[in-house]
């Protein structure tokens, strides 16, 4: 270890009193960037706050169990919209789950060494398309594709259970919670291989040790072992599902109700929100800023609780092991 | 279209236009963010009250909202008043119902669910197809009424006129509502109308223009015209304005901007047709020019 020689000259003693000064200063500048963001959260919370006092006062908690959202006699009632949020999130997490932690598990174990990185890449450019195409993409290619080919299929051999009754429109939950789980893959996927890749390798050694195959040293050493940060990564990925916008609304119907089939058309959260906002006033106004907030919060508690989970498992474990 | 007309004859003159849909407009007219709004809906009584002067309306367009749908061979349908109510009430679900099937006579019409598509976000065109409805049909005007947004009893949303003519065309069975210029552009089928004389009418500028001439139109220009009295209107019509402040701010702007909506309602109005706007019948353009003329600087 070299320690910088003790300066003897004034010229010296300036010198180090400068670079401690910019020191001081770059730590005050990342301060503030940091704050910044802390900041700027507060306020959005504040302005949602604020604007849905009206709604509030007028609704209070019937809000959240009211189906009406009539803007002509000025009812309006969040339940349809925290269901479609619900029910099309769900709907993203059982189909984006399961491919991501296979995706994760070909990229960390099983891929040739040459097909490990431009995979990845792949995988990471389908975050990279916005979500706007996704729903064009939906409209004129998935949306006719499900409604002629794969829903009939689906309702003719599942159609006993509740979920798959009712008229096939194409447009609906489930293809709204497809097309959300294409948007979440990217993001589920890549958290769970940093996951899986920070399962030590002295599990599997072991695993094979004494004996194990391919999938159980997978499923024993690396999967049991990763639980938590598999899913934490599933967390960030329902983060993400709920507040998904544009595609959504695109897809989903528009048609604010609550029905058990999953082809009916629904609408969530940010959807409404991006619909009705600009035409809105008063009451109707204070309503959606409500509905805003309900979302926000809910995305909140949701992304502090995966990182948390995802931080223990990084973190803890290593920490354990060695 | 009407902006880049003026600006190429009156050099110099720069007209902004930006379609976000009427509430809005009328948010920032009210808040003097812009000179001028536009709307497909009179603004009310407490909107006005709300404003810091007097707001003019002008009506520059008529223009219709048809009715389009998805079936097989794109026969021209009829429709009658409470036939469409009941569709969009949810009370017809089929189009081969009796009562569809016995306004067309010959047509081959399928035992096949009608699915009904309006619109998902806040619109000055559902403001006129709703304001029909409810002139036309006790069940809806109590059970819905008339607004820009309304509690739809049954259907699926799409996004502007370009979202609803999407899902009608991906949508067998389906039918649903646009301005007539995006059903002609876009090819689609329109049905025809059965008006208030009696008669069945197809949505065309000329049709509009007689409705437009047989309403009853006040002097401050706020007024619906849906269900118009005439033999050849058509009965969802409605008008678009142009709202401004009576006492205008800005004496150079204020100039222009009447110049240029006395150009409008006037010479303008030749090119209404090209995009299936009905132009303004010879009398109104006169009482708007009178109203443009009280405008102060």
């Amino acid at each position: 270890m070299t320690t910088k020689p003790v300066p003897a000259s004034s010229a010296g003693m300036r010198e180090r009193i400068g670079s401690r000064m910019a020191d001081r200063v770059f730590h005050l500048l990342c301060l503030a960037g940091a704050l910044t963001v802390g900041v700027l959260l507060v306020l959005v919370l504040w302005e949602l706050i604020k604007g849905s006092q009206l709604s509030m006062h007028k609704f209070g908690w019937r809000f959240f169990i009211s189906r009406t959202w009539d803007p002509n006699v000025d009812d309006y009632g969040a339940l349809p919209f925290i269901y479609g949020t619900i029910v099309s999130s769900i709907i993203a997490l059982l189909i984006a789950v399961p491919l991501s932690v296979g995706t994760a598990i070909y990229l960390t174990d099983l891929a040739p060494l040459w097909l490990r990185q431009p995979l990845t890449s792949l995988i990471e450019m389908l975050a990279a398309v916005p979500s706007v195409i996704w729903g064009l993409w939906g409209i004129f290619v998935l949306v006719p594709l499900l409604r002629k080919d794969v829903y009939p299929v689906l309702q003719k051999s599942l159609g006993f259970l509740p979920f798959f009754k009712g008229t096939i429109l194409g447009v609906g939950l489930l293809t709204a919670g497809i097309i959300v789980a294409i948007m979440i893959l990217p993001i589920v996927a890549s958290v769970s291989r940093e996951v899986l890749r920070s399962v030590p390798n002295l599990q599997r050694e072991a695993a094979y040790a004494l004996g194990a195959t391919r999938w159980e040293v997978t499923r024993i050493a690396v999967l049991s072992y990763a639980r938590r940060g598999l899913f934490g990564a599933a967390v960030l990925g329902l983060g993400r599902a709920l507040g998904e916008t544009m595609a959504v609304t695109m897809v989903i119907g528009n048609q604010p109700s609550v029905s058990p089939s999953v082809f009916a058309p629904a609408d969530t959260l940010a959807s409404v929100i991006a619909n009705q906002f600009p035409e809105a006033a008063g009451i109707s106004l204070s309503a959606l800023f409500e509905l805003g907030l309900v979302l926000l919060a809910v995305t909140i508690v949701i992304n502090i609780l995966a990182q948390i989970m995802i931080h223990a498992l990084t973190t803890a474990e290593t920490r354990r092991v060695a | 279209m009407w902006k880049d007309a003026y600006s190429k004859n009156h050099p110099g003159v720069q007209i902004n236009y930006q379609s976000v849909g009427s509430g809005a407009g009328i948010k920032q007219l009210t808040s003097q963010t812009v000179n001028f709004g536009a709307s497909d809906a009179p603004m009310t009584d407490e909107a006005m009250k709300s404003a810091p002067g007097k707001i003019l309306h002008i009506p520059v367009v008529a223009g219709a909202v048809a009715i389009t749908y998805n079936l097989p061979g794109d026969p021209k349908l009829k429709f009658d008043p409470d036939t469409l109510a009941g569709i969009y009430l949810g009370q017809i679900t089929k189009w081969n119902d009796p009562k569809i099937v016995a306004l067309n006579p010959g047509v081959q019409l399928p035992d096949q669910a009608i699915t009904v598509v309006h619109r998902s976000d806040g619109s000055g065109t559902t403001f006129i197809f709703t304001d029909y409805l409810s002139v036309v049909n006790q069940d809806w005007a109590t059970k819905v009424g008339k607004n820009t947004s309304v509690n739809w009893p049954t259907g699926v949303g799409g996004k502007g006129n370009e979202g609803v003519f999407g899902q009608v065309k991906q949508l067998p069975g389906a039918i649903g509502y646009v301005e007539l210029g995006y059903a002609v552009e876009n090819k689609l089928p329109v049905a025809d109308l059965k008006n208030k004389a009696g008669k069945f009418v197809t949505p065309t500028p000329d049709s509009v223009s007689k409705a437009m001439a047989t309403a009853t139109i006040p002097d401050d220009f706020r007024f619906s015209m849906v269900d118009a009295p005439g033999d050849d209107a058509y009965p969802i019509s409605g008008a678009s304005w142009v709202l401004l402040y009576q006492k205008q701010s800005d004496a150079a702007k204020g100039k222009v901007l009447v110049d240029f909506l006395k150009w409008c309602v006037t010479e303008g109005q030749k090119m209404s047709p090209q995009l299936d706007y009905a132009p303004l019948p010879d009398s109104v353009q006169q009482r708007e020019l009178k109203l443009l003329d009280t405008v102060t600087f």
